[in-house]
């Protein structure tokens, strides 16, 4: 179970998104923009975060470099909720250390996988020690 | 396919966005000037449209998010300033809006939208005059893209050389998940390289001087392998050859990856939540239409800090209970005096919970006045003052259709076209304000215009052709403008699509008159004119005065007494020896002898001890005989239908502080009745029975 803050300005994707996190046994907190968003990261740590690149006052790119400005987040995965036309937000992204994105629509599964795939929890802390 | 309750729960949040968001757009869209795009405005437009589109392509209304493209290609060019703001435009993404708003209505019907009406806006977006809409390119993808890429698959497998840049680390992507993800697709055999060449005592944590190898074996196309490593691309040098050619590098792999497969193609398989996402779409039931309001916290905060208030007062008093000596006095007046006020301050805030601003209301009115001040040729500017007074929900509701005609009936009628205004010395663009207030205890909607006027000639002349003034009556300028209100009355001199739709002003006051409000007009010929509309602040609990007729007490509407008279009997005059009539300054109204109208025995005394209350309701004023006032109070009103059954003359009935019933009433109704003939013969049985039946079930309060 990883603890995932996902950050929507719309109401219905915010829940969309928990609804299917939590029934993968995820932690959802939630924030509805990017001020938010940095006050919930503030003092909150998390394993992964989810934000929408379209929203009012901050957009999800501000957000992401002002996330990386905080030392708790400066490791967590982001990823970017972005439309498949939305490369130039993709590359944005990229550019202030955005993990990776998400595209919409998504289904549940790629939803899942796509988190999975950026959550550390398959490391074998014994091996990579040795 | 079962339904997810919580989904569908999802679905009506989209829905209730989706509104929102089109709400946004139409307000947007009103304030953009031709010509000249506010880039916030636009943006926000914009916005409001790519979240509906995003919404509803996710929640799987394909229609919707299809059409919603085409809008959003359009604004999108119009705020990177590629497509100019033309007032057509501008009308054409209106009609969109509202098209998006009846398929979204559509689907909360579980309804097919109507598709027709979509691909017809769809072609005259595209076919705007200005070269270089590029065709819709994509509209979002289906839902269920779960099938793997087959181009190029090799049986063998690849070797991958993976050389990031130094500072991948710093976007969290550790190379580890990477070889994580490839370990998924068959399988890898990872080599690390470039640690012999480690300096570890300048190790940094934060920069990646590694590089890897990787020979991965499985049934893999290129193109997933490409979109592992999508996320670092411009991050890494990647090469990736087939296996079997791991000693030459083929030339056309060893540039990073090109930017041609972006997308990424899940591979996984759909699971159960995928039909829960799907199912509302297609079983979702006939709306669940359940009145509800949105309570602020704020609101709710304050109703169980009075309950706490409560709570200690009444432990306060509970006290004397027990014991109960002559020193406690004190104490028990202040507990007394605290309970009326937190009780009092507790009706208050109970009543704020279902009283909303305006501005909902409101906001329906810059459209309209767009749409019709096009379709009439008149320019007119809209000013909304108030948005933020508070008025009851159901009252809200019912304000509205009166308030639409109002308006339609004031650019219509009202404000006259540039030309006329022109030659009238007036400017060009006319103006209509609405403006809601507060004004002791009611709230007052004024709608003004800067029109016309009423004709007064022509209002008389109509009105002596109705039979509705008799030709040797002179009626005051104020009776002549009260006249529009009359049914059947119309002075348009050719009936328009826009206000003249077979329903006159007279319905508008009926309905406010249903509200316990009412309207009158004041108007300057050549002016313009102010309708203004006057309503309680609810429907729950009326400003009541008190008055006493023989034995019975009767509650008057405060908002329908305008003033209260000694009776003089030289004012009194008779007509016909039957109906008498009161002057008040130089108007004549009759009189209403309550102890009659209700079959109430009087206490015998004169007509000139008793009390004058001059009451208007419907436009028409009558005098209220009474033999005495007794004070004002809120009272809660209490419905006789739910009770017993309509009684006429009464609209409801309140329990007063002694515990006696008394009837509330009903002004209109009186005033109606004792015009049309001097007494309506009341059952006294009626009146008394139906107190005793407001007695015995005084738990049913309805708000009506």
């Amino acid at each position: 179970m990883s603890r995932i803050l996902t950050v929507d300005d719309s109401a219905s994707m915010r829940e969309l998104l928990r609804f299917v996190l939590e029934r993968a046994g995820h932690e959802v907190f939630q924030a509805v923009d990017g001020d938010d968003a940095l006050a919930k990261a503030a003092i909150q740590t998390s394993d992964v975060v989810v934000t929408d690149v379209h929203m009012p006052h901050m957009n999800g790119i501000d957000l992401v470099r002002h996330l990386r400005q905080i030392p708790n987040y400066r490791y967590v995965p982001i990823l970017v909720l972005t439309t498949e036309s939305g490369t130039e937000w993709k590359q944005q992204g990229k550019a202030v250390g955005a993990t990776g994105w998400l595209v919409k629509p998504f289904d549940p599964s790629t939803l899942l996988s796509t988190i999975a795939r950026v959550l550390p929890q398959q490391y074998d802390l014994s091996r990579s020690n040795g | 396919m079962t339904i997810d309750p919580d989904m569908r729960e999802i679905c009506e949040l989209f829905f209730q966005e989706s509104a929102e968001g089109l709400d946004a757009m139409e307000a947007g869209l009103l304030g953009l000037t031709s010509g000249a795009a506010d880039p916030e405005t636009m943006n926000e437009i914009f916005r409001a449209a790519h979240s509906i589109k995003g919404g509803a392509s996710t929640f799987g209304f394909m229609d919707v998010s299809g059409f919603t493209h085409h809008v959003e290609t359009l604004l999108d060019r119009m705020r990177k300033n590629e497509y100019p703001v033309t007032e057509d435009a501008v009308t054409l993404l209106l009609q969109t809006v509202d098209c998006i708003r009846s398929m979204v209505g559509a689907l909360m019907e579980d309804r097919a939208p109507d598709m027709a009406r979509a691909a017809t806006l769809q072609r005259a977006l595209e076919s705007l005059p200005v070269p270089g809409i590029p065709p819709a390119t994509t509209t979002a993808a289906p839902l269920s893209q779960s099938q793997p890429v087959a181009a190029s698959v090799t049986g063998s497998g690849w070797n991958i050389i993976y050389r990031p840049h130094e500072d991948v680390l710093r976007s969290c992507n550790d190379p580890a998940l990477i070889m994580r993800e490839l370990n998924r697709l068959g399988d890898a055999t990872v080599t690390v390289c470039g640690v012999d060449q480690l300096d570890f005592a300048a190790l940094d944590p934060e920069t990646c001087q590694l590089w890897w190898q990787i020979a991965l074996r499985g049934d893999v196309s290129h193109e997933q392998i490409k979109e592992v490593f999508a996320w670092v691309e411009g991050q890494c040098e990647l090469d990736i050859t087939p296996l079997e050619s791991d000693h030459a590098a083929v030339p056309e792999s060893t540039t990073a990856i090109a930017v041609a497969s972006m997308q990424t193609a899940p591979t996984v398989s759909i699971d159960d939540a995928t039909s829960a996402i799907e199912g509302p779409a297609i079983n979702r039931k006939a709306s669940q239409d359940v009145a509800s309001i949105r309570v602020s916290t704020d609101k709710v905060d304050v109703l169980i800090n009075l309950v706490g208030e409560l709570v200690i007062t009444q432990s306060m008093l509970a006290r004397f209970n027990e014991s109960f000596s002559t020193d406690d006095l004190d104490t028990l007046r202040d507990g007394l005096a605290q309970l009326t006020r937190t009780t009092r301050e507790l009706q208050e805030q109970a009543m704020r919970i279902r009283m909303l601003p305006i501005r909902g209301t409101f906001a329906r009115f810059p459209r309209l006045v767009h749409d019709l001040s096009r379709k009439l040729g008149k320019k007119i500017t809209l000013k909304l003052t108030g948005e933020d007074t508070e008025l009851d929900k159901i009252v809200l509701e019912k304000i509205a259709d009166p308030l639409v005609h109002l308006v339609r009936n004031c650019l219509d009628h009202g404000i006259e076209s540039p030309a006329a205004r022109r030659a009238a010395g007036k400017p060009e663009t006319g103006t209509l304000e609405l403006s809601a207030y507060h004004e002791s205890g009611t709230i007052v909607i004024d709608v003004i215009d800067d029109g016309g006027g009423i004709d007064s000639r022509k209002v008389l002349a109509k009105a002596r052709a109705a039979g509705l003034v008799p030709e040797d009556e002179v009626p005051s300028q104020d009776r002549i403008n009260n006249l529009i209100f009359e049914p059947g009355f119309s002075t348009a001199d050719q009936i328009s699509d826009v206000s003249g739709r077979g329903v006159g002003l007279d319905v508008v006051r009926r309905n406010i008159g249903d509200l316990g409000g009412h309207v009158h007009i004041q108007s300057t010929e050549g002016r313009g004119s102010t309708f203004r509309i006057r309503l309680p602040l609810t429907l729950a609990i009326l400003d009541g005065q008190l008055a006493r007729v023989g034995s019975e007490i009767y509650i008057i509407p405060l908002i329908s007494i305008l003033e209260t008279r000694q009776v003089q009997r030289e004012h009194i005059s008779l007509i016909a020896g039957q109906a008498e009539l009161y002057r008040v300054r130089d108007e004549y109204l009759p009189i209403v002898r309550l102890s009659e109208h209700f079959h109430v025995p009087p206490n015998g005394s004169a007509v000139s001890d008793g009390l004058l209350v001059i009451a208007e309701a419907d436009g028409r004023r009558a005098g209220l005989l009474v033999d005495d006032l007794l004070g004002q109070q809120q009272v809660v009103i209490k419905s006789l239908q739910t009770n017993y059954y309509t009684v006429p003359g009464f609209s409801g009935a309140t329990i007063l502080g002694d515990g006696t019933v008394s009837l509330i009433l009903d002004v209109p109704g009186v005033i109606r009745a004792a015009r049309q003939s001097p007494a309506i013969p009341v059952q006294t049985a009626n009146a008394a029975s139906a107190r005793a039946s407001v007695v015995n079930s005084t738990t049913s309060t309805r708000l009506h």
